[in-house]
């Protein structure tokens, strides 16, 4: 058996709240499968489980757990059977020495949380309340949630006898599970605090560097309004498309900007995920992973931006979207502000960053002329690289953007 | 169609885009994107469901009509 554990979200996670199981104990889980849905600052977030096997030992709706903390066992495909469900679990110096090794939680390589970070924002302990195994045992197979009954125990822990007691009540209500809660966005307040906390570690830890780069961004546009004015509304694309694109595009020639500053140095992203920084009504910002960004084609990837947007907005964002982003890419959009010096997600190593896109005069072969022009920036971490590298980058982002076809 | 009529479907086109706008304080001749902070994203999603909900082909060179709404009854309606 191996434990599903509470995924890390993002930097700024230390608990999340589990609000719903979409499978049932001795179900089969494959990798990938959404199988629970956490209650975080960024919302109700669907949770993907990587491992292939049968989930059991689920924890109780409305426990809220420390990131890192087992939500349920997994017996993955060959393992032998565990014994019956009630029985204890054996202790791990009798589990056979066949258990397979730990798995890598593939493709969710959990940041190290932020020390301040959600704690607070949730107004709530990092962990579970107290409750003795066998009550918690015994509460899952009753489906009950052990933290929220009252307890006698020593320390106020919550016993078996509590549990049994509250099983036992008479006006309890005919479905002992908790309703999940209703699926809903985010708390603003939380999310503000979260994203504080996020942001002062990156000044605290992170010696960023700033550089930046006014982009011609007429032979982009040009092919921009060829295409829409060929195609259907909902076939339509937004120059953000051409700019995420042309960055994942020169991430892949400079790879030592794509990936994360961990204890033992930078560590390679596996693929380009590019988080695509998305400013929430209410107040609020997520940047959820688009995956393998550089090898979507241009509809693809305006179709993949907007699904985020809708799901970030409405709830719904899945796990990896949130533990895998290699950088971030922000837009600011046809009505925002001429340029933007980005703050880094830790344990990213990159922020780039466009501004509105505006016609300026700009010199073509020694002559004035007008034409729409982007402000391109970079941060980085100091780290992990040095200006000459970002300089590339930028200059690879430059030439993606003045060949669009190619794009 | 009739202008009651456009002016309904905008009102809940907006109302799924920006939930806490409050149509009744745009004026007809306000930019809606200012207005409602739409940002392009929005402002691309509310031309999809206006050209599904009204069977209305929306070239892309006619959008710029579509950002007010004394412009989106002429175009609806014409």
């Amino acid at each position: 058996m191996v434990a599903f554990a509470m995924p890390a979200l993002g930097a700024d996670m230390e608990t999340g709240k589990l609000v719903e199981w979409r499978v049932r104990p001795g179900d089969r889980v494959r990798p990938g499968q959404i199988v629970a849905v956490v209650e975080t600052h960024k919302g109700a977030i669907d949770v993907e489980c990587f491992l292939d096997g049968v989930i059991d030992d689920l924890a109780p709706l409305g426990t809220t757990l420390p990131v890192g903390a087992p939500m349920a066992q997994v017996r993955r495909a060959g393992e032998a059977a565990a014994a019956a469900p009630a029985a204890p679990r054996p202790a791990p110096a009798a589990a056979p020495a066949a258990a397979p090794a730990p798995p890598v939680p593939a493709a969710a390589p959990a940041p190290a949380p932020v020390a301040a970070g959600l704690q607070a924002a949730f107004g709530v302990a990092p962990s579970r309340a107290r409750v003795s195994p066998a009550a918690r045992r015994r509460a899952a197979e009753l489906g009950l949630a052990p933290d929220a009954l009252p307890a006698t125990g020593v320390d106020g822990a919550v016993t078996l006898a509590d549990v049994e007691l509250a099983a036992a009540r008479p006006p309890a209500p005919a479905s002992p599970a908790p309703a999940p809660a209703p699926r809903g966005g985010f708390d603003p307040a939380l999310m503000r605090q979260a994203i504080a906390a996020a942001m002062t570690r990156s000044k605290r830890e992170i010696p960023h560097y700033y550089l930046s780069a006014s982009v011609d961004f007429a032979a982009a546009q040009a092919w921009l309004d060829d295409w829409n004015a060929a195609h259907e509304p909902a076939e339509r694309l937004l120059p953000a498309v051409l700019l995420l694109k042309a960055s994942a595009r020169a991430l892949a020639e400079v790879p030592q900007l794509n990936g994360w500053w961990d204890k033992d140095g930078f560590r390679a992203g596996p693929g380009i995920h590019p988080g695509w920084a998305i400013a929430l009504r209410g107040g609020g910002l997520v940047a959820p992973a688009i995956h393998d960004a550089d090898r979507l084609s241009l509809p693809a990837l305006m179709a993949a931006m907007r699904d985020l947007v809708q799901r970030a907005r409405t709830g719904g964002l899945r796990s990896s979207e949130l533990t895998d982003p290699t950088v971030t890419v922000t837009s600011l959009g046809e009505r925002g502000a001429e340029s933007v010096l980005g703050v880094i997600y830790p344990p990213q190593v990159a922020i780039i960053g466009y501004g509105r896109v505006a016609v300026r005069p700009w010199v073509v072969a020694g002559a004035v002329v007008a034409r729409p022009l982007v402000t391109l920036t970079l941060a980085a971490d100091h780290r992990a690289s040095d200006g000459h590298l970002g300089g590339q980058l930028l200059a690879a982002i430059e030439r993606a953007l003045q060949a669009p076809s190619s794009l | 169609m009739q202008e009651p009529e456009i002016r309904a479907l905008v009102a809940d086109l907006l109302a799924g885009i920006a939930p806490e706008a409050d149509l009744a304080t745009v004026g007809d001749d306000e930019d809606l994107r200012e207005a409602l902070d739409l940002d392009s994203m929005d402002f691309l999603n509310f031309v999809i469901a206006l050209a599904q909900r009204s069977g209305r082909q929306i070239p892309e060179a006619d959008t710029a009509r579509l950002a007010t709404l004394r412009g989106l009854v002429g175009y609806l309606g014409g």
